[in-house]
């Protein structure tokens, strides 16, 4: 099996790979019983980002996705699987593996971009204070360098004249120019890879386009790699090169995103299409009705998660486990057993 | 919000622009507590008192005779009964033993301040310390400040003041650290604690730690430096407590100390005019003096109340 | 502060309404600003518009635009330290703005009622559903006991798709989309003759949005009531609405049909807006960036608000203020310098779900690329 993964993501030579990745979440049982269930947040889940390249994370809540991002930056400890990345230094490194300084060190090569531009900056301190955080908890460079790379990273991410923002505090800052700042802290260590967990749905449209284009931009300059996670494919289809589509911990349909968009081959994925409005009042669209609605994958039954709700699923699906990706062509890859 | 550009910061050091940063943001603070009246009112009882700590060493080295208005050794030959009622030479009178009691006063003001301040800055510390901790590592830690906190909430105070009177000779300073301890390992570190709690799950947070931040570097950072102001609203509370255990103490005639409030409305109960009304200078100051303080520090605590937690502020 | 050209009152009844269908609700010339520590902040300036039976205006802007302040004045649900300065809010024949608070009794929720943006706000955790909504009735109905009361809820449980048996449950234990059909069923309880609507979907996932989208259409058309949809969202308000009405810092900038919305946008800000929103459908373009922030309200700049970040600013929109007028029968535009209608009607293709029509890309590109035109504008 390993075998079929590694060929249909080919991505050894990509900058990282994750391979059946879990993480398992306890659910609650009160005050002396032992936890018998849990919650398969995230359910053996891989996939492979190439360098320079972006992949979207799609999913509605509660599909795992941004479980999946705190699991790359490792804010979550995985509970099974591996997080291979690619250094330039050091190699084929397994991040799930990593601790103590190691990790530490590693840090400078993943992070992430918060989906809250009012929470993810500490309120009591400065712009200058929030950029420069992770490079003076890496220990890297002397005061007046940090300074300077301080300076020059808030001009690129268009916040000008960076002396005027040094030492503003958020609270005298707009929604994007927050997440300006987050970006700019992100940027700072030099990474290869970051996490953007929905960093411009709390933004005003006017502002999102300025902020996703200005991720694109500097995707371009540095060779940095985005896992995007948001819950609005138009989103996804504008940020990144290929897409993933999440339900319930699993990944159900991947593949470069025109592909997807134009063809999409899991009952799921085209309900999710299918339910997009249109920003034109002269077309019409047919949505495909799925019934119920999403809850927490507790203990879920070995079978295909989307069992329930699925209009074309049968009794080999019911009777069948989870169906694996598949390669249906071009690297297209659908879980499914009735496409 | 209006800016003026700051000059470019590679010319101006750090710490210079930090500074006016602290100073600007003091003013705001200062112009918000403002807004209330009643912390404006306590406040100015503050410094009321704080003149009246002032006054006393200009007027005992000035103005006073030492012999006649030493606050513990003073005595006046010259009125024919003690205590004697307020005159024009002791405008509050003299108590029981002859001593003048505007001297003594004004002498025990700066002590009583000073009191309050040590219980209450050794409260911060302690309070801050644990309630960051216990929120930000959970499990045993917390367990354990928890209910250490729920035994030193549950034991009345005042018994194990006077029982450590009794066994050791308390000073000042002494009873200071010991209201400190007591206040900030209960009551104050739990609340603490919750607030940290919220601070602990803030998205911040989650960035320091992707950036590579240790537990320690988070929390003196991050979580205290959110938790300071609410710490420091408590400590005015506290003031208030250290200022009137001192004076439950002295009125038991436990504290060794030589002069303070509580002792003044002890020597009136030692020499029987507690309830005597005609004698109202032997009562009347001293306990109004203690009232007032602790009062004028529950102002100011409830007007930083407004400054600190946003949502109690009127529209 | 605002100076606003208040002959355009003429607008009473001609905000209209396709077909000449007299409005069921129509509202002019509504100002209202709020009164706080910093100063006053102009929330709403001069808007007016219309709505009928049976059809939907959909009110577009982003956060601050006033899109909020208008639906709670519409209500009389605002805070204290809103100011009502002007207008009328005319509902079925009367003046809602100057009822007292007898009369608001009946009109509130029979007359008008509301769908709240985050449905926690409308529901009380500590009592059941079901009788939430009995109370409503029972409050605004008079004659209605208990059990009259809970069979028209079990009604409506059924018309926003919930299952009856969930009346006796807590808030708590509904999910998100079935928080949000509670709201709407308590908001239709007493068959008002308007609903409005504050950004109903916005938290909610783009399948459970769908639905309950579709369901509103329905029932408004089943009930032949007028409605306002309050969205950020164009996408959503291009699927609900008849007529749509843009509002930018306060103010309404554009008011037409959906349709002519979006084949022959005329409001360069409206221009914006569209090429703002990524689609999944059609060609994958560039997207429109516009430079600058919505403006602060306390200070709203002098003459036409949107003249900092646009692209055809000239003079006279940094002095005056464009009024609210009729271009024809059933358009409303407030701008000097209106986008051009391009020749020949755009095929459905190349529009809409591809962004800014033909006439409006000239200028979209001019937004992107920043300020290199005639007739020098500082960024405000």
């Amino acid at each position: 099996m390993a075998e079929v993964l590694d060929n249909a993501l080919g991505a050894l030579t990509g900058l990282i790979k994750v391979e059946r990745l879990r993480k398992l979440f306890p659910v609650a049982a009160g005050l002396f019983q032992q936890t018998h269930s849990f919650i398969h947040a995230v359910d053996n889940i891989s996939f492979g980002i190439q360098a320079g390249q972006s992949l979207g994370l799609v999913g509605e809540s509660g599909c795992g996705k941004t479980t999946t991002g705190k699991l790359l930056v490792r804010l979550l400890d995985p509970s099974a699987g591996h997080i291979y990345v690619n250094d330039a230094e050091l190699g084929q490194v397994d991040l799930a593996e990593l601790g103590g300084k190691q990790l530490k060190t590693f840090r400078r090569r993943v992070q992430m971009i918060f989906q809250d531009p009012y929470e993810s900056l500490n309120p009591r301190r400065t712009v200058y204070d929030t950029v420069v955080e992770p490079l003076t908890v890496q220990g890297v460079g002397n005061l007046a360098w940090r300074e300077e790379q301080v300076a020059s990273l808030l001009e690129l991410v268009g916040l000008t004249p960076a002396s005027s923002f040094m030492f503003r505090f958020p609270h005298e800052l707009s929604g994007g120019q927050r997440q300006r700042v987050a970006i700019a802290r992100a940027l700072i260590v030099e990474p290869v890879f970051i996490v953007a967990d929905e960093p411009t749905s709390m933004l005003d449209v006017s502002i999102r386009t300025g902020v996703m284009q200005l991720m694109l931009e500097l995707a371009e300059r540095f060779g940095v790699s985005y896992l995007y996670i948001t819950h609005d494919l138009a989103v996804a289809r504008y940020m990144c090169q290929e897409i993933a589509v999440m339900y319930l911990g699993k990944i159900v349909e991947q593949g470069e995103t025109e592909e997807l968009l134009a063809q999409p081959l899991h009952p799921y994925t085209r309900a999710l299409i299918s339910a997009v409005p249109i920003p034109d009042p002269r077309l019409k669209r047919e949505a495909i009705e799925i019934k119920g609605g999403v809850a927490a994958p507790v203990d879920p039954p070995p079978r295909c998660r989307f069992y329930d709700r699925c209009p074309i699923a049968d009794d080999a699906c019911r009777d069948s486990e989870h169906p694996l990706l598949e390669d249906k062509g071009g690297g297209h890859l659908v879980a499914c057993y009735k496409v | 919000m209006e800016m003026k550009d700051e000059s470019a910061v590679l010319d101006n050091s750090l710490w210079r622009v930090r500074l006016k940063l602290a100073w600007r943001g003091l003013r705001a603070s200062a112009a918000l507590f403002a807004e209330n009246k009643i912390g404006l009112v306590g406040l100015g009882i503050i410094l009321a008192f704080a003149l009246m700590a002032v006054a006393y060493p200009i007027l005992s080295n000035v103005v006073w005779d030492a012999r006649i208005y030493d606050p513990i050794v003073g005595y006046d030959p010259s009125q024919l009964e003690q205590p004697a009622p307020p005159s024009a030479a002791h405008p509050l009178g003299t108590d029981p033993l002859g001593r003048d009691v505007l001297s003594q006063l004004l002498y025990s003001t700066t002590s009583e301040f000073a009191l309050g301040v040590v219980a209450a800055l050794v409260t911060v510390l302690i309070a801050t310390s644990v309630g960051a901790v216990s929120a930000y590592y959970g499990g045993l830690v917390d367990t354990v400040f928890m209910r250490l906190a729920d035994i030193v909430v549950m034991t009345p105070y005042v018994p194990i003041l006077i029982v450590l009177s009794v066994l050791f000779d308390v000073r000042l300073i002494h009873l200071a650290i010991v209201i400190g301890v007591l206040s900030g390992f209960g009551a104050t570190a739990v609340i603490i604690k919750s607030q940290a709690l919220t601070i602990k799950v803030r998205t911040f947070i989650e960035a320091a730690r992707v950036a590579g931040g240790s537990d320690a570097h988070i929390i003196l950072r991050h979580v205290i430096p959110n938790l300071l102001p609410l710490s420091f609203l408590y400590m005015m509370f506290t003031v208030t407590q250290a200022i009137f255990s001192e004076a439950v103490l002295s009125f038991f005639g436990l504290l060794n100390i030589r002069m303070s409030w509580g002792l003044m409305i002890f020597t009136t109960q030692a020499a029987g005019y507690l309830i005597d009304m005609k004698k109202w200078w032997l009562i009347y100051p001293a306990s109004l003096a203690i009232s007032l303080l602790c009062a004028a520090f529950y102002l100011v605590g409830r007007a930083l109340d407004e400054v600190v937690n946003p949502r109690l502020r009127q529209r | 502060m605002s100076t606003t050209n208040h002959g355009n009152s003429a607008l009473a009844g001609s905000t209209a309404v396709p077909g000449r269908i007299p409005p069921i609700l129509s509202v002019q010339d509504l100002t209202m600003h709020y009164t706080t520590r910093k100063g006053d902040v102009w929330a709403v300036d001069d808007v007016s518009f219309d709505v009928a039976r049976g059809h939907s205006l959909g009110l577009v802007g982003e956060s601050g635009c006033g899109k909020t302040s208008v639906a709670l004045a519409l209500l009389r649900l605002l805070p204290d330290n809103a100011r009502i300065l002007g207008g009328r809010v005319c509902l079925d024949g009367s003046d809602i703005l100057s009822l007292d608070e007898n009369e608001l009794l009946k009109v509130r929720w029979k007359g008008i009622s509301m769908v709240f943006q985050a449905a926690m706000n409308a529901l009380d955790p500590v009592y059941r559903v079901g009788d939430q909504i009995v109370e409503a009735l029972q409050t605004h109905l008079e004659t209605m006991d208990d059990a009259k009361a809970r069979q028209r809820v079990a009604k409506l449980f059924k018309l926003v798709g919930l299952d009856p048996m969930l009346m006796d449950r807590y808030p708590h234990e509904f999910s998100g989309g079935m928080r949000q059909r509670a709201v709407i069923a308590m908001a239709l309880s007493c068959e008002p003759d308007v609903i409005v609507a504050d950004e109903p979907t916005t938290a909610l996932d783009v399948i459970v949005q769908d639905r309950i989208l579709r369901q509103m259409r329905a029932i408004q058309k089943r009930l032949d009531m007028g409605m306002i949809y309050i969205s950020h969202d164009i996408a959503v308000i291009a699927e609900v609405s008849d007529r749509i009405a843009v509002m930018y810092a306060g103010r309404m900038v554009e008011l037409a049909d959906a349709v002519d919305v979006f084949e022959r946008p005329m409001h360069p800000y409206t221009c914006a807006l569209m090429g703002a929103f990524p689609s999944i459908r059609g060609e994958k373009r560039e997207l429109v960036t516009l430079p600058g922030e919505p403006p602060d309200l306390l200070h709203p700049p002098p003459g036409c608000r949107f003249h900092p970040r646009c692209p055809r600013a000239t003079e006279i929109c940094m002095e005056r203020v464009p009024p609210f007028s009729e271009v024809n029968g059933e358009r409303f535009l407030a701008c000097w310098h209106p986008v051009q209608n391009s020749s020949g009607r755009s095929r459905p293709q190349t529009a809409g779900a591809n962004g800014p029509p033909a006439s409006c890309r000239h200028d979209v590109r001019n937004a992107r690329g920043g300020y290199a035109r005639p007739g020098e504008v500082t960024h405000g």
